[in-house]
């Protein structure tokens, strides 16, 4: 793997159950303190991908690389520098939070005082210490997932595999996870961060990755996978009364019109020229505009067009 | 080796702690092997050098072979295997983390019927170092043999329960446990031969002076090979088996 910078690599990683190809020849890199969000619908491959990348399923061809360990020739020494948030992975439940983190910590082969010491300052971090000695099947989804994180990091990881961490979390608790990701890669850690989420990929990610039955569509930062998209630009308006899109007269430079609640969004590479559109619309018909907004294009409409493209071309 | 055995250790003190207490365990470990002892021996005169090696057989038979098939299926049910499969262990430090465990609840059970011969039945012992060298590597072939049943993969423990006790249950009655190998039919001793627990039972006969057939050190020997084996055919099985359990 070229480049110190970079801290795990995906090379023509492939995995075949029986006949069915679930994750076709993917490669990328995520580097030192990037956030790479890796995007896909369900059953695209997102989770046999971070499974190959974290050793739990070894790949039926390429290799995945963390910090310079072939997790297939060296998966010790993989295993080593990574934290793990699978997706609906739990912790022992019949163990305390305390004791779940000394676990892991044991098996990562932390110094007892250190994983004391790391213990303690993750639990009070992740809000965790005062029920610290409580089984955790006491815990609600919320710490549980918080404890989770938390084992993901006892032995102080420099590349951070999370698997639908928020999925399901209260406000709060999401909150708190995506200023962690944040601070850990503002550290230096590498964070692989799979999620069906598009908001919240737009939100935490420098890149993301979107896969799509099997494939990468698109590897990138979200802004300039939007800036690819500008066509998918749109002019957002609402009327005193609502317009239904039948009344709506062909705009020039609108390739496509939707009502959603009580507005309309008209599609467009030129928003300018729409919006100086829909103010002569409304004075010729005497409609009184109550919003008007222009909207870059989204990340989910982007995701949705490689998708959906993906779908197609299969 | 030195990690190794660290996380090995690990996974043993989280076993204990977990699943040695667990419903099926105490059913199929302890409690059923001392009813059908003690139906066995009710009101019925058997001489001590003869009851005492099969009350032990038995006893480290059940429970060093309790857990270890308990373990994985559990793990595969409250999903937290997957976890563990992303922290640096090997499938081989995994499954000794379990035998480890079953050790331990083996030979912490059996102390119990030890006592009993040595301190109520007053059985005389003739051999200590057999009985101890014995005690230990019965303890660890059962243990192994108990992660072996625990290789198909699935996530419900009982059905795991049930298979073991298909293969436990006959093995008691043609392994020297109600009836010693010497006063076995000529067709029944090629099958008690196959049997790792007819090695316990005869070298306990060997250290309370009881009338054994095959000597202390084959015995030994036989168990060491029966480790050897049953270890190399249970790595085969889980690591043939460990990824299904992910899509359970």
């Amino acid at each position: 793997m070229p480049g110190s910078e970079i801290a795990v690599a995906a090379e023509g990683l492939t995995r075949l159950y029986g006949e069915q190809m679930a994750v076709d020849h993917i490669s990328f890199e995520v580097h030192r303190g990037e956030i790479f969000g890796f995007l896909g619908p369900n059953g695209a491959g997102k989770t046999t991908t971070q499974r190959m990348l974290t050793g739990v399923l070894p790949p039926s061809e390429g290799h995945a690389y963390v910090l310079d360990h072939d997790m297939v020739r060296d998966p010790l020494g993989a295993k080593e520098h990574i934290g793990v948030v699978p997706e609906a992975a739990n912790p022992y439940l019949e163990l305390s939070g305390w004791g779940n983190l000394m676990l892991f910590g044991e098996l990562y082969g932390v110094p007892r005082r250190r994983r004391q010491e790391r213990g303690e300052a993750l639990l009070r971090e992740f809000d965790l210490w005062e029920r610290r000695h409580d089984r955790v099947r006491a815990y609600s989804k919320g710490m549980r997932q918080r404890l989770m994180l938390a084992i993901a990091l006892v032995h102080e990881p420099e590349a951070l595999f999370l698997d639908e961490p928020t999925s399901g979390l209260d406000v709060a608790s999401r909150r708190l996870i995506h200023s962690i990701v944040r601070r850990l890669a503002s550290e230096g850690a590498a964070v692989f961060y799979t999620t069906h989420n598009i908001e919240e990929a737009n939100l935490l990610c420098d890149r993301v990755a979107i896969i799509c039955r099997g494939r990468l569509a698109a590897v990138d930062s979200p802004e300039a996978l939007k800036t690819a998209f500008a066509d998918s630009q749109a002019v957002e308006v609402a009327f005193a009364s609502p317009l239904d899109l039948e009344e709506l007269p062909a705009l020039p430079q609108v390739t496509r019109a939707e009502k959603q609640g009580d507005r309309l969004c008209l599609y467009t590479s030129s928003p300018g020229a729409v919006v100086a559109h829909v103010v002569d619309l409304a004075r010729e018909r005497d409609l009184e505009i109550i919003a008007l907004s222009t909207l870059g294009p989204s990340l989910e409409e982007v995701f949705l067009r490689l998708t959906e493209s993906g779908d197609e071309a299969s | 080796m030195t990690a190794a055995a660290h996380r090995a250790w690990a996974i043993a003190k989280k076993d204990v702690r977990i699943y040695c207490s667990r419903g099926p365990v105490i059913i199929f470990g302890v409690l059923f092997p001392t009813f059908l002892f003690v139906a066995f021996a009710w009101g019925r005169n058997v001489p001590a050098d003869s009851l005492v090696p099969g009350l032990i057989g038995m006893a480290l038979f059940f429970t060093a072979s309790a857990t270890t098939p308990a373990v994985l299926p559990f793990e595969t049910r409250t999903r937290t295997l997957e976890r563990l499969l992303t922290a640096p262990i090997t499938i081989p430090m995994l499954i000794a983390g379990d035998v480890i465990a079953a050790l331990l609840f083996g030979l912490l059970l059996s102390l119990i019927p030890i006592v009993i011969s040595l301190a109520v039945v007053r059985a005389p012992l003739h051999h200590p170092l057999q009985l101890v060298g014995g005690v230990i590597l019965s303890a660890l072939c059962f243990a192994i043999m108990g992660s072996l049943f625990s290789a198909p993969a699935t996530d419900n423990p009982a059905s795991i329960m049930t298979l073991s006790n298909l293969v436990r249950l006959p093995l008691i009655f043609v392994s020297g446990v109600f009836m010693p190998v010497a006063k076995m039919g000529a067709w029944v001793r090629p099958i008690a031969y196959l049997s790792p627990l007819t090695y316990t039972t005869e070298l306990m006969r060997n250290a309370f002076g009881g009338e054994a057939v095959i000597s202390a050190g084959l015995c030994l020997g036989m168990l060491a090979l029966f480790c050897i084996a049953l270890w190399i055919i249970t790595m085969a099985a889980h690591r043939a088996s460990i990824h299904r359990r992910l899509f359970l």
